[in-house]
């Protein structure tokens, strides 16, 4: 009888956010649907009404169903039978779940089928199945591919493909291959066009495919004979009921165990093109990887939470010289911390969401419409801002969902070791979450430009002249103070880089870091400001970014333009 | 192809005795029902489940909930339908208040006889009576035969149901004809979550009272335009019946006193269903004073 939702006050929280008024405004375009669908809200409160109601479903669904599944998931694991996935057992029980609770196609419109809910929901979904269980996280998380077939896919295959996904069809995304990971422009898998069956014909392989035998994959290939990078790939989708792919095999991992990760054999599987020929990496796979890169990020929050629950619970419950080990310092700071982390990454994860939520619409709504000169410059403006939040987030929540779960050990002893607490399995759960879809290196690669070219800087001051509470004026200050430091670093980089070109690259994360954490400071005092209950998260989170923010500054500005040679150095060395 | 079913399915809103604090009775010692959560009796969920199952079988089949009680019950009424029921029954009234098992099940018959069943399923028991009494009544009543224990529709036949019951020391396979009623154990498949869609189609349905009590709402104003929300009211008025029958007139329970009892003995005692038997039991509770 446990409830994911009513449990979390944080995340009903970050639901009732004042913008989400535009948002709903943007996605139900004058509610326009409420006559023709029977599900369609009625105004802006009808609408809010029923995402409680369906989030509460998805708290019930992930705590009585899904989070009892996962240690045996775990334990049983998917198989490869007649080259194809076998889920576990409980694999297959969640998915019966969630399909009968009717959360498949969660953010796709009312004519595919869909709840045309908002990506916040979406996103918070997501966080709950993954604090219940992180692999399956990755399997339900999938639907998300529908998004990038709605953006970009034909009117015919939207109808063919989502009404499919929205009924529970589950998805994957074909894109690493042996030798094409972090470096998708090497991909070689190969489409040929069959004039005598008129469909692209798919041959090659694929490798670390989470989900890879689902319903309806994405495929990253090379449609243009004799080209060599990323402008010769294309996207297509193909078709499980089509045939031509088998699993040769799946990978065994160190966690996300209930997540089948495939190696797959394409021999002229039929695959249909989506959108342009050699647009596959430059544009669609772009698409796929942001919204992918979000949604590691609501995995790695909703890890953060089970972890700091399980924390809290065993400090509260183990006992040591007669009292209860959370009463000890170094205990209560540790668990201060996990807390402060992890509602900081929650509140940036949602943030993130509603700047790629409103771009998003005004990018759907302009297929429909002109848009005004207002809105254009509007999109515009979230876009940028998207771009630059995607990777921050992805980079500061997997990182913190690695930090917490190896804390939550820690909080546990020599009892968290052992198999008999579930930390050690979000322990190793945790530990591909800053790897896959872009590693935090990648994530800062993909910042970087956010820190030089002004976006985060910009967004900063704008938290900055917000109104605050009292209480968190002086955070703010301290956050000033903070954000003038930041600069003066960014300048000191930028003059070497001149002459040193790998200086920026050499010092990129230690700027991203920077500004993510008056980021997440000025969020959190944001929250502490119309709730009490967020000031000492605003402080405790205010105290790490001071440290951190002292200790790059420290490594930036002693550094000199040699340094990078001397870092190079070991490239040599035994 | 099978065929479709008109369903019934009995439900009762129960105080939440699961979890019961100090102040789950009043000093009178009668249930403080402000203190317990209002909740679908647990085994009616079961019945509930059971019953959706059957409708996803035999295609065109309906399921309706059938709830006597206040107003607040058609809560449980909505709740069945966001997991896919078509609709329900309230039989509301005063005239049915302190209604024993006797009373309920003659109700609620009466009220069946209206409305028309092929199959009627019911939870066991409820968890705040636990007498699982009206399911069998509710049989007698409507001369239908009765499958207790149900634990699952094995076979749909054109016109009987294979079901398994489960039993004290073991399972027993039965088969009866249609109508019939089905009383259904927890032990049976656990009730489907809430449907996303079915919760924001149906979030407005009320019954006529509701819409009374409320007529400039939102509520209001979409029952008025969509049929399928308006959730059936039925008073003493709406049933053919015998008012003596119903209510506190109705009930030939009383109840004498309420004592705390804990079980001393170790064992069960079995007895076979042969007269002697029975006839020594019935010896046995007059001496000992717990009948009579």
């Amino acid at each position: 009888m446990a409830n994911f939702f009513s449990d979390n006050k944080d995340l009903q929280f970050h639901l009732e956010h004042p913008l989400m008024r535009k948002i709903v405004e943007l996605k139900e375009r004058q509610f326009a649907d409420k006559e023709q669908y029977a599900d369609a809200p009625q105004n802006f409160e009808d609408a809010m009404d029923s995402f409680r109601r369906v989030m509460s479903i998805t708290g019930e669904v992930c705590g009585d169903v899904i989070a009892p599944n996962a240690e045996g998931v775990d334990k049983e694991g998917p198989r490869v039978v007649n080259d194809h996935v076998e889920y576990a057992s409980g694999t297959v029980e969640n998915m019966k779940a969630v399909v009968d609770a009717g959360l498949s196609g969660l953010t796709l419109p009312r004519r595919f089928g869909g709840l045309n809910f908002p990506l916040i929901c979406f996103v918070m979904a997501n966080e709950m199945v993954a604090r219940a269980d992180a692999g399956f996280e990755n399997i339900w998380g999938l639907q998300d591919c529908a998004e990038t077939i709605n953006e970009f896919a034909t009117e015919e295959q939207k109808m063919k493909y989502l009404s499919r996904v929205c009924e529970g069809d589950t998805c994957a995304m074909a894109l690493t291959e042996p030798d094409a990971g972090s470096d998708l422009g090497a991909v070689m898998l190969k489409a040929t066009w069959s004039e005598e069956r008129q469909t692209w014909l798919l041959n090659g392989v694929k490798r670390f495919i989470t989900n890879g035998d689902g319903d309806i994959s994405l495929v990253l290939a090379r449609t243009e004979e004799g080209t060599t990078d990323a402008r010769g790939l294309s996207m297509l989708i193909y078709d499980k009921r089509s045939g031509g792919v088998k699993v040769r095999r799946i990978e065994n991992k160190l966690g996300i165990k209930g997540s089948p990760t495939c190696e797959l054999v394409f021999t002229d599987a039929p695959a249909e093109l989506v959108g342009d020929r050699r647009m596959g990496l430059i544009k669609y796979v772009m698409s796929l990887m942001n919204a992918a890169r979000l949604g590691i990020g609501a995995q790695s929050v909703g890890l953060c939470e089970a972890a700091y629950r399980e924390a809290l619970k065993y400090a509260h419950e183990r006992e040591q010289y007669g009292k209860a080990i959370i009463s000890f310092p170094a205990l209560s700071e540790m668990l201060s911390v996990m807390r402060a982390k992890l509602h900081g990454a929650r509140a940036l994860l949602y943030e993130t969401s509603r700047f790629v939520e409103i771009y998003k619409q005004y990018g759907h709504i302009s297929h429909e419409r002109t848009l005004e000169a207002e809105e254009r410059q509007e999109m515009k403006f979230y876009n940028r801002l998207a771009d630059a939040f995607t990777p921050l987030t992805k980079l500061f929540s997997s990182e913190y969902a690695n930090q917490l779960a190896y804390d939550a050990i820690q909080v546990h002893g020599g009892s968290g070791f052992m198999k008999d607490y579930p930390c050690e399995r979000l322990y190793r759960d945790a530990r591909i979450m800053n790897i896959y879809e872009g590693t935090s290196q990648l994530q800062v690669v993909a910042a970087i430009n956010g820190v030089t070219k002004g976006t985060f800087m910009e967004q900063i001051l704008r938290y900055e002249a917000a109104e605050y509470s009292e209480a968190m004026q002086p955070i703010v200050e301290q956050m000033k103070a903070l954000r003038e430091r930041v600069e003066r670093m960014i300048e000191h980089v930028e003059a070497i880089n001149k002459e040193f070109p790998q200086f920026k690259d050499f010092h990129a994360r230690r700027l991203v870091e920077s500004v993510g954490h008056i980021i997440i400071t000025l969020l959190l005092a944001q929250q502490a400001s119309q709730a009490e209950e967020y000031q000492s998260d605003a402080k405790i989170f205010a105290k790490l970014a001071h440290s951190a923010i002292t200790s790059a500054e420290c490594m930036v500005l002693s550094s000199t333009g040699e340094d990078v040679a001397l870092w190079s150095e070991v490239q040599q060395q035994y | 192809m099978k065929k479709a079913l008109k369903i019934v399915v009995l439900a009762k809103q129960v105080p939440d005795t699961r979890n019961v604090g100090k102040d789950a009775m009043t000093a009178e010692g009668t249930v403080n029902r402000a203190a317990l959560p209002a909740i679908f009796n647990p085994e009616d969920l079961n019945a509930l489940e059971l019953a959706l199952r059957l409708k996803d079988e035999c295609e065109g089949s309906t399921v309706h909930i059938l709830t006597m009680g206040p107003f607040r019950a058609a809560d449980i009424i909505r709740d069945a339908m966001y997991r896919g029921a078509d609709g329900g029954y309230l039989l509301t009234d005063r005239k049915f208040a302190g209604s024993d098992t006797l009373a309920t099940s003659y109700a609620l018959s009466c009220a069946l006889r209206q409305i028309g069943a092929d199959v009627i399923v019911a939870g066991r028991q409820a968890i705040d009576g636990d007498t699982a009494q009206v399911g069998p009544q509710v049989a007698e009543k409507l001369g239908l035969p009765q499958v207790t224990y149900a634990e699952e529709v094995l076979q749909i036949e054109e016109s009987a149901l294979i079901i398994r019951r489960r039993l004290e020391h073991g399972v027993e396979v039965v088969k009866t004809p249609l109508p019939a009623v089905i009383t259904v154990n927890n032990s049976a498949a656990a009730i489907r979550p809430q449907n996303a869609r079915l919760v924001m189609k149906y979030k407005y349905a009320m019954i006529p009272s509701e819409i009374a009590a409320a007529p400039e709402s939102l509520s209001a104003k979409m029952c008025g335009e969509r049929d399928y929300l308006r959730i059936v009211e039925m008073s003493v008025a709406d049933i053919e019946c015998d008012e003596a029958q119903l209510g506190l007139t109705g009930s030939p329970t009383k109840v004498k006193k309420i004592e705390n009892v804990v079980f001393q003995a170790k064992e069960a005692k079995r007895l076979s269903s042969e007269d002697s038997d029975i006839n020594d039991l019935m010896v046995e509770l007059i001496s000992s004073h717990t009948l009579g």
